[in-house]
Formats: C-alpha cells, sequence, structure tokens
C-alpha cells in the first residue's frame, strides 16, 4: 500500500484557500457595474445649444455661404449660355462656308 | 419660336433683376437665419434638373421607339440641362448644409440618390461624345434610367430618415416667403425654356451642316 505523503509527492500540490480567490472574483465583478459607474464622466445637459448662444469663434458666417450659392448659379448660367454662343457661333461659321463651296461648286 | 425668344428674354432679365430684391426682403428662416436664402435658388434648380430629366427622357423614349432626329435633339439638349441644373443644386445645397447641418455632405438618401441621378446623366453626355456611331440609342436608354430616378429622388425624403427636409417644405411656406419662391421657381423655369430652345437649335444646325457635307461628298 502506498502511505499519504507519497501520494501528495506524484499529485500537483494542492491550492490552499482556492475559495478564497473564488469568492474574491465574484464579488470583484458583482461590484464592476457599481465600481465603473461611479468612475463615468458627469452627463452632459439636456437638450441643444442654439447655434446663436455659441461663442464666436465657433459660429460659421452665413454671408459667404450664401453670396458663394448665388455666384455659383450664376457663373455656371452665364458659362453655359457663353459656351452655347460659342459653339452656335463655329456650326453657323461652317454652314456659310460650306453654303459658299456648294454654290462655288454649282456655278462651274 | 425666334419672335418669343427676345421678348421672353427680356421678360426673364427683369424677374432675375427683381429677384435679389425679392430674396432679401423675405424673411429670416427662425432657426438657420440667413443662410436658408439660399433655398431660392437652391430649390428650384432641382425643380429645373426633375423636368429636364423627364424631357429628356420622354424624348429619349420618343427617339426610341418612333426613331424621330428631333426628338432625340431634345434628348440631347435636355441632358446638357439636366447635369448643368444639378450641378447648381450639388454646389449651393452644401454651402447651405455646411452652416445649416455642420457638414458639407451626408450620405443620406437624398443626397446620395440625387448625385446618382446626376452621374447618370453625365454619362449620358460621354456616351454622346466618346460613344461614336449608334450612341444615340444606347445613350437613349441611359437617358430612360436616369428619368426613372426623378420620383425616387424627390419622395426619398418622405420615404428614408434623411437629413434633408421633406417636400412638404415649399407647400408650407409662409406667403412672405411663398412669393420670392414662386417668383424664383418661374424664372428657372423660363430660362429652362430658353436655354433649351438655344441648344436645340445648335443641335438642328449641326444636323443641317452634317447633311449639307454629305450633299459635298455625294
Amino acid at each position: 500500500m502506498t502511505s499519504k505523503q507519497e501520494i501528495d509527492a506524484v499529485l500537483p500540490p494542492r491550492r490552499r484557500g482556492g475559495w478564497r480567490a473564488t469568492v474574491a472574483l465574484v464579488a470583484a465583478l458583482a461590484l464592476a457595474p457599481i465600481a465603473s459607474a461611479s468612475q463615468q464622466p458627469p452627463e452632459p445637459p439636456a437638450g441643444f445649444v442654439p447655434a446663436g448662444d455659441l461663442p464666436a469663434r465657433e459660429q460659421l458666417p452665413a454671408a459667404p455661404l450664401v453670396i458663394g450659392a448665388y455666384a455659383v448659379a450664376w457663373l455656371l448660367v452665364f458659362g453655359y449660355l457663353w459656351s452655347i454662343w460659342q459653339r452656335l457661333g463655329r456650326v453657323e461659321r461652317e454652314l456659310a462656308e460650306v453654303s459658299r463651296r456648294i454654290e462655288a461648286g454649282g456655278r462651274r | 419660336m425666334k419672335k418669343l425668344f427676345l421678348p421672353a428674354a427680356a421678360l426673364l432679365a427683369v424677374m432675375f433683376a427683381y429677384a435679389p430684391y425679392a430674396i432679401d426682403h423675405a424673411p429670416y428662416e427662425s432657426t438657420m437665419g440667413l443662410v436658408q436664402k439660399i433655398f431660392y435658388f437652391h430649390v428650384p434648380s432641382w425643380m429645373v434638373m426633375f423636368t429636364s430629366a423627364l424631357v429628356c427622357g420622354s424624348a429619349s423614349a420618343v427617339y426610341l421607339f418612333a426613331g424621330r432626329p428631333t426628338a432625340d435633339r431634345v434628348a440631347q439638349a435636355a441632358a446638357e440641362l439636366t447635369v448643368l441644373f444639378g450641378t447648381i443644386g450639388l454646389i449651393t445645397g452644401p454651402l447651405w448644409g455646411r452652416k445649416a447641418w455642420g457638414v458639407w455632405w451626408q450620405w443620406d438618401a437624398r443626397l446620395t440618390s440625387a448625385l446618382v441621378m446626376w452621374l447618370i446623366f453625365v454619362a449620358y453626355l460621354l456616351l454622346r461624345k466618346y460613344g461614336g456611331a449608334g450612341s444615340e440609342k444606347l445613350s437613349a436608354v441611359v437617358a430612360l434610367f436616369g428619368m426613372a430616378n426623378v420620383p425616387f429622388v424627390y419622395w426619398s425624403v418622405n420615404m428614408w430618415r434623411t437629413v434633408h427636409p421633406k417636400t412638404t417644405v415649399v407647400m408650407t411656406l409662409q406667403p412672405e416667403m411663398g412669393r420670392p419662391f414662386l417668383l424664383c421657381a418661374l424664372a428657372f423655369m423660363g430660362l429652362y425654356g430658353l436655354l433649351l430652345a438655344a441648344r436645340v437649335r445648335l443641335e438642328r444646325r449641326r444636323a443641317e451642316l452634317e447633311t449639307l457635307f454629305l450633299a459635298i461628298e455625294d
């Protein structure tokens, strides 16, 4: 028969106080939300801050945006008008040239 | 048409000259303030873009199914104007949004669908320019897809959650804001009509030139 000392020598050393560690872990897990809640930053004030109440450096001036929008619209319209004018002028010149050539060919 | 062109252009010039005064005298919107004044050009430009997309799509359908060259010319002219007024809308919108929403752009249903529609008509023009022979019919099909997008873009603000105001805003405007808006909308529609007429004339003259060239070759 093997003695108790011989068995203890073969098996890995028994952990002493394991139950204490388990209790500590469970307690830590249970108390974690309470601890984290106590560390959360304070809640921001409810609702919105009106844009007019913002400090001047955080406010975006509206006038350049409005002027920019109207300027872009007019620039595009006039640019397009100019492009039609140019293209129409080129086609009219070519038409006149071709008509002249046809007339010259007909006279021969 | 020629007789109407000059009086119509003069009337439009008067309307557009009066528009800044009317816009300036319209009341400020309570939350957005001055930047909301972009509305008077932004919304009419989209109205014209939608109209132009519908004109382009309808003319393309006529060209595809009836083979009328005039319809093709109208479609080409309308596609160019769709891109022009879409560009105005796509630039003025972010300028307004930067102040009102705090961002230049938001990938929400209205803005994204509008951009996609604009890209379809850009694709139409690229196809016309670089597509070679037979691109007229192919681009007419593209125009039909572009036209099919119009209701989706229009109702996108009512169907999906988006930062963009709903379509009901225009109908519920107070009269002091509604009158300058109506003036701008009519002026934009008139401008569209004149530009379309001029652009169709350009295509007609090109077709005549082509006929003359063919006559010389024969």
